[in-house]
């Protein structure tokens, strides 16, 4: 017995262990803080003046520190704190209620006594195989729905994917059908089941789901560009961003109202100041909630 | 004779259609609750499909959809002939399977040596760390990408000018984008594409490992030999499975990284997603855009088709359909 613990030491710190081992930490710490830097990055940037990015060009530690971009953010406010409860009020809605309708959804069709689960599964599915296109979508939403310009166009495109409903059903899946079997023979109806069983014994299920559709909304711009138009005084978050990034006179407009001086706009500082302010919150809630998406995806990963 | 057969088929078939109400009220509430998402999907799905007509005609504003004059196959004669299709077809399967490709075996790779890693803080960190870039919008890539190669002040630059180098104009160069567009991709999807594989290998059962300790394998045996091949079924499967959507492109990537109007660039960047989104809102040339989501929508579910077909080869419980 202790030859064989001494042997299993020997190994243990056999060479090639301690090669791999090392190699390990090296490769995985560049990786981790390749994927970390290009933040601070923005952060050291948006924190710099105009005249040291001139001269020094971006840079993780502020040559010249200033919070002048800050300032004028945070001066005039107006369309940021907008920006904000648009996609706090998208995501929060379109959260809720999409949740609401995979989870119904994914119990109906994870039913094995539903007779239509399998024809109704497909409907679904078949979506990802073929679609109309960006084009007949495009004038489905703004001719025929008239959503262009209003916030809905964001807010319903989003609320279900099948990629979701065969997530949920997976997850329904590892509950046992006896349950609802039971209840059933308790008189309790399908939606009943659904609200005060299921749903309960689910809670890790739709925070992941949740996180997935939240997620989507807080990120989403792709929908906010093709039908909100440019003159919209508040826009999601995202896609106010993306002005700010990609339009020079979009700052120079907002500065304009904090009574700075056209030449004195710190048109670098400022886009990156914007970023820090539209991505910080999410960037530090997610280390708690990670762990969800993980499952998420160690569960949806080979069927979805 | 025809009497009796007679009432004996209409009670046949009045069985049947009361079979067939019976089963409808027995699933009603169940049916009910599927209600919701049928009409999402009927309205946002189903009812664009149709849409794909626009592709055989000459659409113009003025005479819209139905009185617009039909051209049969022009659409498509047109991007063959002028070789946009090609170089879109191109274009995005060769990204696609540089991302499918390179994705994988970087995730891989990464999986096995966080697995060897044995300061649990460490791995915990590493990994929230890794994961950070999947979270962020597409819009955010676009800047911290012009942070570091814009051509004034990018990062890039500033490290090349301090070590004597000329500065570099990339945004207004080809060659360089489908790699910076690569590694964009598996900066972004590698930390958290590695989830898969570290939970498979997480499945490897340790008494193969200390079995092969004990006839005394080392690292780089017990990597080879047994980790590796372990890992090839979810590989095969993961391979296939993302070989589905190879006619599909990640437009926010694209669009983010390039610019909206980077026209120097679209010879390697143009992919499918990025020439529909522009035929649609600046050309406004709403017919070739649909021609080229169709030959998209067609090919690609070909390709899901054949796919599909591989996976049930390769293995029969994990195949969609």
């Amino acid at each position: 017995m202790e030859e064989n613990i001494a042997e299993s030491r020997s190994i243990r710190t056999d060479a090639s262990e301690v090669i791999v081992r090392w190699f390990g930490y090296i490769v995985i710490s560049i990786f981790a803080l390749s994927c970390l830097l290009p933040f601070l990055l923005i952060l050291g940037t948006s924190l710099t003046t105009e005249s040291a990015i001139k001269k020094f060009g971006f840079n993780f530690w502020p040559k010249e520190f200033t919070t002048f971009a800050y300032k004028i953010v945070f001066e005039n406010p107006d369309m940021m704190v907008g920006s904000y409860i648009v996609t706090i009020g998208i995501t929060v809605v379109g959260t809720a209620l999409g949740l609401f309708l995979v989870a119904m959804t994914g119990y109906a069709l994870q039913r094995p006594d539903f007779g239509y689960r399998n024809s109704i599964s497909f409907f679904i599915y078949f979506t990802t195989l073929f679609s109309g296109g960006l084009v007949p979508f495009y004038l489905l939403v703004t001719q025929y729905l008239s959503l262009k310009d209003s916030y809905m166009a964001v807010l319903l495109p989003g609320l279900l994917s099948p990629f979701l409903i065969i997530m949920m059903k997976s997850f329904v899946r590892s509950i046992p059908h006896a349950i609802t079997e039971s209840a059933k023979i308790d008189g309790a109806g399908d939606f009943t089941i659904f609200i005060r069983l299921i749903l309960p014994m689910t809670t890790p299920a739709l925070a992941t789901i949740g996180l997935f559709i939240a997620l989507g909304y807080w990120n989403e711009w792709y929908n906010s560009m093709l039908f909100l138009s440019p003159n919209m005084e508040y826009r999601p978050l995202q896609l106010f961003l993306y002005n700010v990034i990609t339009s020079a006179d979009f700052i120079r407009n907002s500065a304009a109202a904090s009574n700075v001086e056209l030449r004195d706009v710190p048109l670098e500082s400022m886009k990156m100041a914007t970023a820090v302010v539209a991505t910080g919150p999410v960037i530090l809630f997610y280390p708690f909630v990670q762990r969800y998406f993980i499952k998420g995806i160690t569960v949806g990963a080979v069927k979805g | 004779m025809e009497k009796v057969i007679q009432p004996a088929i209409q009670s046949k078939t009045r069985r049947e259609s009361s079979g067939r109400l019976r089963r409808f009220w027995n699933n009603k509430t169940l049916l009910l609750m599927c209600l919701p998402a049928i009409a999402f999907f009927i309205i946002f799905a189903y009812l664009p499909m149709p849409g794909v007509y626009l592709a055989f005609i000459q659409y113009n504003y003025a005479d819209g959809i139905f009185k617009s004059p039909f051209v049969a196959f022009d659409n498509f004669r047109f991007l063959v002939m002028n070789g946009d299709l090609w170089r879109l077809t191109f274009n995005t399967v060769a990204y696609n399977l540089a991302f499918i490709v390179l994705g994988n075996l970087l995730q891989i790779f990464v999986a096995i040596l966080l697995n060897e890693l044995r300061r649990k803080w460490f791995k915990k960190v590493a990994q929230t760390l890794m994961f950070l870039p999947h979270f962020i919008s597409a819009v955010l890539i676009g800047l911290i990408a012009y942070n570091i190669l814009s051509y004034d002040y990018g990062l890039l630059n500033h490290v090349l000018a301090s070590i004597g180098m000329d500065p570099v104009k990339v945004y207004s160069n080809t060659h360089v984008w489908p790699f910076i567009i690569v590694i964009t991709y598996l900066w972004q999807t590698t930390g958290y594409g590695s989830i898969v594989y570290f939970a498979a290998i997480m499945g490897l059962d340790s008494e193969i490992i200390e079995a092969s300790e004990i006839d005394g394998a080392n690292a780089f045996q017990r990597i080879i030999h047994i980790v590796i091949p372990w890992l090839k079924p979810t590989f095969i499967i993961l391979l296939l499975f993302s070989l589905g959507g190879i006619m599909k492109g990640n437009f926010g990537l694209f669009y983010n990284l390039v610019g909206a109007n980077n026209t120097a660039l679209y010879a390697s960047t143009d992919i499918i997603e990025t020439y529909v989104f522009r035929s649609l809102m600046t050309n406004f040339n709403f017919s070739i855009g649909s021609a080229v989501s169709l030959y998209q929508s067609v090919f690609g579910f070909v390709i899901v088709i054949t796919a599909n077909w591989l996976v049930k080869k390769a293995s029969p419980e994990n195949s969609l359909f």
